[in-house]
């Protein structure tokens, strides 16, 4: 991404062409969009409801953990259904956590950064018009949208011991099979189903937007580090997606059609679905994340005034990270009674995805040193996500330790690495490109001030909330649980308070929003000075309807 | 950039993700397939006299192979080992006897599945003749004694993950034969 500069007419705020922006009306531009910046901003308006819903979730779990004993779910549980007991009130524990992380993974993070930035910005970055496919665009979001409908009413319907799907995010065999009756469990594998599906179609509309769209100039080694990341995504969800989709098609039989695909007594093992579902759900973790690497270097870059240091280095290395994403899944099985050269094999795998993701550490790094440095409101939130993710990522070589694992597995020490790699590091960066690409979206300048207050307080919040997480870990506390040992008690209590300040945080975000829309200041073109050279910066803010009629020309 | 040509990588993209679901089913055969092959999860062996080229020599060191048997609640049969434990010389033959009784008044077809522990012996419990390699009819009241014939192939004595063990477990458990249930 080095050294773009466009030399087509440059388009400015008030450009005279506009009479061929017709808009259509409300309806039509909102229900039935095939504008990829309409799509966006419906993704990203939908990924922000999710994750209010999501967050209330776990400040529900939080609050819930804030002491020993059970105080708060047999009430929770009573609000959906009178005449719960204990039975249900427990089972309702296991709905929150499963609900929790289905919808930040799949309705939250993947909506926004995929959905929302992905289509927002690919097509501007490479000077494009459009997504190559604007109406299957369409589709995947309101897949999407249908998808997360069947998620929230699974929790209405009965479950098993309960109302709603208590299974975990990852569905395992035999609790989702005979451990689970009723239709909850149904209707969250429909729901999975319908968003994965969803995601193919989007992850196809990238890959062909981004090889066969460029602008006149815009070879592969010259897109920006973004649309490199969301290329490299786009691949690894066509080549995992398909495989969750077999694996909870399985369990669909299983549950309803009498097979024993996950069933011993008819010659299955439920451990294949572990394989299948980890072939997934490994990949599934750069999917996350990956895009926030993009973000990252995108406004590194800006406010450091720099070009990215190593761009090859940092494109490659995301295309190894997903490559050797493919090949580590067993690490999240490591309990599961592997010989002890397939654990030392997985081990080695998966700490040798440490070397790619250090180079861009290095390589962010060495982009500001020297640098003409700015620490506006996006640029914290990189260097939160830099700081953030390299604590997960360390925690992460410590799990990645066969024999260590056996210690750690199932532990708040496991949940604390995956928060800092994924709400701390996929949201710090879904932040930081939210700030960053909020005036070209809307045309309006958010607070500087509100916006640096949500930036200190969340990150003061998460680091209370989710740090502790890896002493209750390592002390032997289980993740999943609604109730433990008083032991326990001094960090639980700390990791609680750690929420209710990281929500204060959230509170800034809302009112940055409400400001931007009533008293914002007009957005600049490019308000962020010479530092911004990718293409959308060569766009009024917020970019003309239909942009690039005439495509610019990339030196 | 013309239409068709997106058309056709959407084409080659869509083959892609339809053939990844086509793997994953795939997964199913292969997973088993590789189970068989090593031993994996404590898969054992099946040994085919016609077709082995020599007899497996007879070691001087014995191990002890205790015998588990379960019964899946929904069928109401009775099912234990006659003995529960054996010490057998590595590489001979023996033979273990597990006795069903249905205690039912209707005919009931069982099948058994089984596995050993520790998980790395798998590979080299090696199973000539066993009840669980047929489906087992009972009549009302009837009690059948059922042959194992096993033996421990010496190569466990080479294994460095596996030389160590002193004891095989091998459990059955007994399951009704549902017919709407086929194997997968």
């Amino acid at each position: 991404m080095t050294d773009i500069a466009a030399t087509a007419p440059v388009h400015g705020h008030d450009h005279a062409h506009d009479e061929h922006d017709h808009v259509p009306g409300f309806f039509t531009r909102w229900f039935l969009s095939t504008n990829h910046k309409d799509i966006g901003t419906l993704y990203l308006i939908f990924a922000i409801f999710a994750g209010i819903i999501g967050g209330v979730m776990s400040g529900m779990m939080r609050l819930e953990l804030a002491e020993p004993g059970i105080q708060y779910l047999h009430g929770w549980a009573q609000f959906f259904d009178p005449a719960a007991g204990d039975t249900q009130a427990k089972h309702f524990w296991n709905v929150l956590i499963t609900a929790h992380g289905l919808i930040m993974i799949f309705f939250m993070v993947m909506p926004a950064i995929i959905g929302g930035f992905g289509n927002w910005f690919v097509p501007l970055m490479i000077g494009a018009p459009d997504m190559a496919f604007p109406r299957m665009n369409n589709v995947s979001y309101w897949l999407t949208t249908v998808a997360f409908v069947l998620l929230v009413g699974s929790m209405f319907v009965p479950g098993g011991s309960g109302l709603g799907a208590g299974t975990g995010w990852t569905l395992y065999a035999p609790l989702s099979t005979s451990g689970s009756v009723g239709p909850a469990v149904d209707m969250v594998i429909f729901s999975v189903h319908l968003a994965g599906a969803a995601s193919i179609l989007g992850a196809i509309n990238f890959i062909t937007t981004i090889f066969n769209m460029r602008a006149p100039g815009m070879t592969l080694h010259k897109m920006p580090l973004f649309v490199w990341s969301v290329l490299v995504t786009a691949f690894l969800l066509l080549l995992s997606l398909p495989v969750l989709a077999a694996a909870i098609t399985m369990l669909l039989t299983d549950r309803n059609f009498g097979t024993t695909f996950y069933d011993a007594t008819g010659g299955g093992d439920p451990v294949l679905y572990q394989h299948l579902f980890w072939f997934f759900g490994h990949p599934e973790v750069y999917i996350m994340v990956l895009p926030g690497f993009g973000i990252i270097s995108q406004v590194i870059s800006t406010f450091s005034r720099k070009p990215v240091f190593g761009y090859l280095g940092m494109a490659y290395a995301m295309v190894a990270i997903g490559v050797v994403g493919f090949i580590v899944w067993a690490h999240h099985m490591f309990t599961v009674g592997m010989s002890v050269n397939l654990k030392m094999y997985f081990t080695a795998a998966t700490m040798v995805i440490a070397v790619p993701t250090g180079i861009k550490i290095f390589s962010w790094i060495a982009t500001m040193w020297g640098g003409s440095l700015s620490f506006k409101t996006p640029m914290l939130w990189a260097l939160g996500f830099i700081f953030m993710f390299t604590v997960g990522g360390v925690t992460g070589v410590v799990l990645a330790n066969g024999g260590v694992d056996t210690n750690l597995h199932d532990t708040y020490y496991v949940v604390a690495h995956f928060h800092y790699v994924l709400s701390l590091g996929a949201v710090f960066s879904l932040f930081a490109g939210f700030y960053y690409w909020f005036p070209k979206m809307s045309g309006r300048m958010y607070s500087e001030v509100l916006g640096q207050l949500h930036f200190w307080i969340f990150f003061i919040g998460v680091n209370v909330l989710f740090f502790p997480q890896h002493f209750l870990g390592q002390q032997g506390m289980p993740r999943r649980y609604p109730d433990y040992a008083e032991a326990f008690t001094y960090w639980h209590h700390i990791s609680s308070i750690g929420y209710a300040i990281m929500a204060v945080g959230m509170l800034f975000f809302f009112a940055n929003i409400v400001y931007a829309y009533v008293a914002g200041k007009k957005a600049a073109a490019n308000p962020w000075g010479e530092g911004a050279t990718t293409l959308e910066w060569t766009l009024s803010s917020p970019p003309p309807f239909h942009q690039f009629n005439e495509l610019p020309r990339i030196a | 950039m013309t239409d068709s040509k997106n058309l056709r990588t959407a084409m080659l993209a869509g083959l892609v993700a339809v053939m990844m679901i086509g793997l994953g089913f795939a997964a199913v055969p292969l997973y088993n397939l590789f189970c068989r092959v090593t031993g994996f999860n404590g898969t054992t062996q099946r040994y085919d006299p016609a077709a082995a080229a020599e007899e497996p020599q007879v070691l001087s060191d014995t191990i002890s192979v205790r015998f588990d048997a379960n019964v899946s609640p929904k069928l109401p049969w009775k099912f234990h080992p006659e003995r529960p434990r054996d010490t057998v010389s590595i590489g001979a033959r023996d033979m273990a006897i597990f006795i069903a009784e249905n205690n039912s008044p209707h005919p009931i077809t069982g099948t058994a599945t089984f596995n050993v522990t520790p998980d790395q012996a798998g590979k080299y419990f090696t199973k000539i003749q066993c009840f669980c390699f047929t489906e087992q009819v009972l009549q009302p009241g009837e009690r059948i004694r059922m042959p194992v014939l096993f033996f421990v192939d010496p190569k466990i004595k080479d294994d460095v993950d596996a030389r160590d063990i002193q004891e095989i477990t091998l459990s059955y458990t007994f399951y009704p034969v549902d017919e709407g249930k086929k194997a997968s």
